[in-house]
């Protein structure tokens, strides 16, 4: 095999899907760290993400505007499921609200297979030949999904550095009574952290899905590689996610050179093991819960 | 429907909810009296009923298997190969929160499911296992349902004594010491994650024994027999609704939530099938909407826990 043909085929196709885990585990990495637990609904949630962005471009709605309204549908749902099932139970140990958080996962799908059927279904039909860069193929689509996740990765990591509220969220990841103690509100700052979440959770879900297709299995079938890649790059770093994401991403597409292809899906718990038996902080450090 | 129907279903769902109950009773001592998240109940069941299937089963081309062994030995070698899938597994993750454990489990079962469609040779693949033998299968149809559900009821019977008996002794009350207070525990000079694994590989055998039970009713087993994260899901309200850290909740538990989940599937089965499919997820719907319910209003479940020693009202 000629390098441009690993490039095309292998590394390309391997950091598009680790740009969509790092969306996805950057959701992850800030539950984890402000709020403390394992949010299981996060793979259906971008699924109901994704099918909320079918549903703006069945209505006419060209893909890429029907993102940013998915996202906000999206963060939307996320703060109601958090005033519903997850807020009552923060005074309970947290394995409780991880419990009730797969029974979102599950309600979530349901709504998903009620809605939209079990078929698998795409944004757009036919095929896309992708362009030549100087021997690079590469797809309108795909430097669309790597411009989208550039521009997300920058504007959250210059809003947590920066802002105010930012800095709120870092000083609960931090200490949560001590932030409550110089003047955090940490209510407001739960229903901004689920706002982020559940619009990086629909960007996840869209990217997943133009890149290839929706079905409602989609997201819980990027569960485990999402966490693989949080707890990878470090829980609670933002950077950490990125990078666990694309680690996990091409480790996926590279693992069909020693791995019979079926199973390109255990990758992400390989690492998730080995990376809890060397090193559990992470590669940048995080907490460990 | 006449009533020999009727008894023929009721001796039916008396055998399932005996296997729910194992599984139940398996999650009991992981969740209710040590507080581990196990979120791969499916693959461990799994991992029984294939190894008891391989081991018990005729001769068939194509796979492994068709040693035609006693059942008692496929049972226990099902015990043991969800123990042995059980005990790495802990040993990495129970260092940290159960949500690590969470997470692993998840993972677990999938791989688990992969093998199994993929390792023809192991399992049959998409054809899956057949042939496989079941006590008294000779006798007519009643008679061996009847006689099976009295193994199903024996083996239930004798793992609630065994897991009573473990919880009622000095090392029940350190296991909930363990769960309760981590760190007094520890203080204590209790070895917490020693304990914890103890008790997740002890629990995932109970899942693995339920997986046999099954397949030996059954007769077969195919990849798409059990959707792996609604049977989890099914085990996990079954023990809450019915009472984690209460054997006879879990029990209990598992009998309601059976009926209610059959019972469900038998009146959606008959609307037209154009809202069937629906409703069929709509039943799912219920099921997630259950759990949040029960962890609201009822999170102790019917049968809340009793401390040994003190009076059952708190």
């Amino acid at each position: 095999m000629s390098f441009m043909d690993f490039l095309n085929f292998h590394l390309v196709p391997g950091i598009v899907l680790g740009s969509v885990y790092a969306v996805g585990a950057i959701g992850i990495t800030l539950v984890f760290g402000i709020l403390r637990f394992a949010h299981f609904a996060h793979g259906d949630m971008a699924t109901l993400g994704a099918f909320i962005a079918l549903a703006l471009v069945t209505a006419g709605l060209t893909p890429w505007t029907a993102l940013p309204i998915a996202m906000a549908a999206v963060a939307v749902v996320a703060i109601g499921v958090d005033k519903l099932f997850y807020d009552y139970l923060k005074v309970r140990p947290k394995i409780m609200t991880v419990m009730a958080s797969l029974g979102v996962a599950l309600m979530l799908r349901a709504v998903v297979q009620v809605v939209f059927g079990v078929d698998p279904r795409t944004y757009a039909t036919g095929i896309v030949r992708p362009d030549d860069y100087f021997g690079l193929l590469l797809r309108d689509r795909e430097l669309y999904t790597l411009a989208a996740v550039v521009l997300i990765v920058v504007g959250l990591t210059l809003f947590l550095r920066h802002s105010r509220w930012g800095k709120a969220m870092r000083a609960m990841s931090d200490n949560p009574d001590l932030a409550r103690l110089s003047g955090v509100d940490n209510r407001k700052v739960t229903m901004l952290t689920w706002a982020i979440v559940g619009a990086l959770c629909a960007a996840s879900g869209f990217m997943l899905g133009i890149n290839n297709e929706l079905h409602s299995m989609m997201g819980w079938q990027v569960l485990l590689p999402m966490f693989a890649a949080a707890i990878l790059g470090g829980v609670g770093r933002v950077e950490g996610a990125v990078l666990g994401g694309l680690i996990v991403g091409i480790a996926e597409e590279l693992s069909i050179f020693i791995l019979p292809a079926q199973y390109k899906a255990a990758t992400a718990f390989v690492l998730l093991l080995l990376i809890l038996l060397v090193r559990p902080r992470g590669l940048l450090n995080g907490k460990v819960l | 429907m006449d009533l020999l129907g009727l008894a023929n279903y009721a001796v039916f769902m008396g055998i399932l909810i005996g296997i729910y109950a194992l599984l139940a009773l398996g999650l009991n001592i992981q969740w209710g009296f040590t507080g581990l998240f196990n979120a791969g109940i499916a693959g461990f069941f799994a991992v029984g009923a294939y190894a008891s299937a391989i081991l018990t089963s005729l001769p068939a081309s194509g796979r492994l298997g068709g040693y035609e062994l006693p059942l008692v030995v496929g049972w226990l070698a099902a015990m043991a190969a969800a123990a042995a899938i059980a005990w790495p597994i802990g040993k990495v993750c129970l260092r940290f929160r159960s949500d690590y454990l969470a997470i692993a489990t998840i993972g677990i079962a999938e791989i688990i499911r992969l093998v199994i469609r993929t390792e023809g040779w192991l399992t049959g693949g998409v054809r899956g296992v057949t042939g496989v033998p079941r006590p008294f299968g000779d006798l007519d149809y009643m008679p061996s349902q009847v006689a099976y559900l009295a193994i199903v009821a024996t083996l239930v019977l004798v793992a609630y004594l065994l897991v009573e008996r473990q919880v009622r002794s000095p090392w029940g009350r350190m296991m909930r010491a363990i769960r309760d207070n981590e760190l007094a525990a520890a203080a204590m000079g209790k070895q917490v994650e020693a304990r914890r694994l103890q008790a997740f590989v002890f629990g995932s055998a109970l899942m693995g024994l339920a997986g046999a039970l099954f397949v030996h009713f059954n007769r077969s087993i195919t990849p798409e027999a059990i959707d792996p994260m609604i049977a989890t899901f099914l085990i996990w309200i079954m023990l809450i609704l019915g009472g984690s850290g209460n054997n006879r909740g879990a029990i209990l538990g598992a009998a309601v939530i059976w009926i209610i989940w059959s019972v469900s599937e038998l009146l959606t089965d008959r609307l037209p099938t154009e809202i069937a499919v629906q409703a069929k997820y709509a039943r799912v719907f219920i099921i997630g909407l259950t759990l949040q319910l029960v962890l609201r209003f009822r999170p102790e479940g019917i049968l809340p826990e009793r401390q040994p020693g003190s009076p059952p009202h708190r």
